[in-house]
C-alpha cells in the first residue's frame, strides 16, 4: 500500500502540493487522472525522489526502486533504438532488448536512432526502456502520460505489457481510453493538487 | 575552380607589380645608361614585390628537390603536431577539471582569457628567455591551442542536456556510463570544431616562433632569411609549403573526427520520420 500524508511541494512561489494525501493499493494499474498542470508530474516526481517535499511523507513506495517514464521521451540521440534497451540492463542481451522492441511494434527498428522514428514510436521506445528498467528494479512503475501521441491499439497492446510485469502502476492521463483500462481511477484537479474523487475501480 | 579564379588574381596582381617594376626599371636605364640592367631589374623588381605564380612554383621546385627542404618541412610539422596536441590534451584535461569543480573554474577563467588576450609576441619572447629555442614553438603552439579548447569543452559540457543527465541519474547509471552515454556524445562536436581551428592556429603561432627563436632547422627561420635577403618567392615559397602541410594535417584531422562523431552518433543518424 502507497500512503502519501500531507506532502508539500512548491516550486518558489508556487504550491504544487499544498498536504496533499492519498492511498493507493500496491497491485493493479492505478490511473491518476486530471487536467494538464493540476500537479501529477510533481507528484510522480516527487515520488521517486526527483523533488524534495517541504513537508509530508509518503511510505510503501522506494524511490531507488522505482522507476519513472518522464513526460518526455528523454531518448539519446546517439544510441540506436536496441542500444536503449540493453543500456537500462544489467548486461547487454540483445535477446531481450529485440523481445521487448517487438511488445512495443517496433520490430525492424533495432538499428533505427531517434531522430528517424515517429513520435508515436519514440514514445513507445521510451516506454519499453522504462519497463524494461522496472522488470529489473522490481520497484513502482510510475508512468508519466505513457501513450501520448500512441493509437488505442497500441495503447491496448502496450498495457497488456504493462499488466504483464506484475508490479504496482501508477499512471498519469488524461485520455479517457487510457484510464479505462486502469484497474482503478484517481480523479485530480489542481494546483495545488486535490483528490475530487477518491480511488474506484 | 576556386583556386583557379585566386591564381588569376595572383598573377594579375603580380602584373600589375611588374609594370611598376617596369617603370623604375626604364628611369634606371634612362639615369645611367646600362641597358642590359633592364631585364634584370625589371625581373628581380617584379619578384621582389610581388612574384608571379610561376616564379614561386619554379622556387618550390627547386626547395622540394634539396634534402634541406624535407628536414625542415618535417621538423615544423612534428612541432607544430606536438604543440597543438599536447594544447588539445591539456585543454581538455584541465575543461574536465573545470566541469567537475567550482574552484576550478573561478582559477582558470581569468588565466585563459589573459592567454587569449595576451599579444603571441610577448609569449614567443617571454618563453624564449626560459625554454630551449627548439622548444619554444611548440610551447607557443600550445598555449595558444589551450584556451580554444577549453571554452569549447568547457561549452559544451554546459550545454548537456540536463534532461538526460537527470534520467541517467533516475535511472541508475553509474558514473562512468554517465559520462560515456551522455557527457561525451554531446561534448564531442564542441571538441571536434575547436580541434579544427586548432589546427590553423597552431600553425601560425608555431611559425611565427620560429621566426622570432630562430631554430636551426625550422620553415620560419626561412622565412626569416627570405625576409633579411629579400628573397619574396622564397617566402610565398615556404608559404605555400605551411598551407600545403596545414591542409593536409586538417584533412587527416577532419577524417578522424568525422568517423569518431559517426561512431558517437552525429549529425548523420539524423533523420526525418
Amino acid at each position: 500500500m502507497l500512503e502519501i500524508r500531507e506532502l508539500t511541494v512548491s516550486y518558489g512561489e508556487k504550491l504544487v502540493l499544498d498536504r496533499f494525501s492519498l492511498t493507493v493499493p500496491a497491485e493493479g494499474v492505478t490511473a491518476l487522472a486530471g487536467p494538464s498542470g493540476c500537479g501529477k508530474t510533481t507528484l510522480l516526481r516527487t515520488l521517486t525522489g526527483l523533488e524534495r517535499p517541504s513537508s509530508g511523507a509518503f511510505t510503501g513506495l522506494e524511490p531507488s526502486e522505482a522507476v519513472l517514464l518522464f513526460q518526455e521521451n528523454r531518448l539519446f540521440p546517439w544510441r540506436t533504438a536496441e542500444q536503449h534497451i540493453t543500456d537500462v540492463l544489467p548486461r547487454p542481451d540483445r535477446e531481450t532488448a529485440r523481445r521487448w522492441l517487438a511488445a512495443a511494434g517496433l520490430e525492424g527498428e533495432e538499428g533505427t536512432y531517434p531522430a528517424a522514428l515517429s513520435g508515436g514510436m519514440a514514445r513507445r521506445l521510451a516506454l519499453v526502456r522504462a519497463l524494461v528498467l522496472a522488470e529489473v528494479r522490481r520497484g513502482w512503475v510510475l508512468l508519466d502520460e505513457p501513450f501520448a501521441g500512441v493509437d488505442p491499439a497500441r495503447t491496448e497492446s502496450l498495457m497488456e505489457a504493462v499488466y504483464g510485469l506484475g508490479l504496482p502502476v501508477l499512471l498519469c492521463a488524461h485520455e479517457a481510453h487510457t484510464v479505462a483500462l486502469a484497474t482503478r481511477r484517481v480523479d485530480l484537479d489542481g494546483p495545488p493538487l486535490r483528490v475530487i474523487a477518491e480511488p474506484r475501480a | 575552380m576556386p583556386i583557379l579564379f585566386w591564381l588569376l588574381v595572383w598573377e594579375c596582381a603580380a602584373l600589375c607589380a611588374g609594370h611598376r617594376s617596369l617603370s623604375t626599371a626604364w628611369t634606371a636605364w634612362r639615369q645611367t645608361g646600362d641597358p642590359s640592367g633592364l631585364l634584370t631589374c625589371l625581373w628581380e623588381g617584379q619578384a621582389f614585390i610581388l612574384p608571379a605564380p610561376p616564379r614561386v612554383a619554379q622556387e618550390l621546385l627547386e626547395l622540394v628537390g634539396t634534402a634541406d627542404f624535407w628536414r625542415t618541412a618535417a621538423t615544423s610539422l612534428c612541432r607544430v603536431f606536438a604543440g597543438a596536441a599536447a594544447g588539445v590534451g591539456l585543454g581538455t584535461v584541465l575543461a574536465a577539471l573545470t566541469a567537475v569543480s567550482r574552484w576550478a573554474r573561478l582559477l582558470f577563467a581569468p588565466a585563459v582569457k589573459v592567454v587569449r588576450a595576451a599579444p603571441v609576441a610577448s609569449f614567443i619572447i617571454l618563453v624564449l628567455l626560459w625554454a630551449d629555442r627548439n622548444w619554444v614553438p611548440a610551447i607557443i603552439a600550445a598555449l595558444m591551442v589551450l584556451p580554444v579548447v577549453w571554452g569549447n569543452v568547457v561549452q559544451g559540457v554546459d550545454s548537456t542536456d540536463a534532461q538526460l543527465l537527470e534520467l541517467s541519474r533516475a535511472y541508475g547509471f553509474p558514473r562512468r556510463r554517465t559520462l560515456t552515454l551522455v557527457y561525451v556524445p554531446s561534448v564531442l562536436p564542441y571538441f571536434a570544431a575547436a580541434c579544427r581551428t586548432s589546427l590553423g592556429l597552431a600553425w601560425k603561432a608555431g611559425v611565427a616562433a620560429e621566426v622570432l627563436c630562430l631554430p636551426k632547422l625550422a620553415i620560419g627561420t626561412q622565412v626569416s632569411n627570405a625576409k633579411t635577403y629579400l628573397e619574396t618567392p622564397a617566402l610565398f615559397a615556404w608559404t605555400l609549403t605551411v598551407l600545403f602541410l596545414s591542409f593536409a594535417l586538417e584533412g587527416v584531422l577532419g577524417r578522424l573526427l568525422g568517423r569518431l562523431e559517426r561512431g558517437k552518433g552525429g549529425k548523420d543518424h539524423a533523420g526525418d520520420p
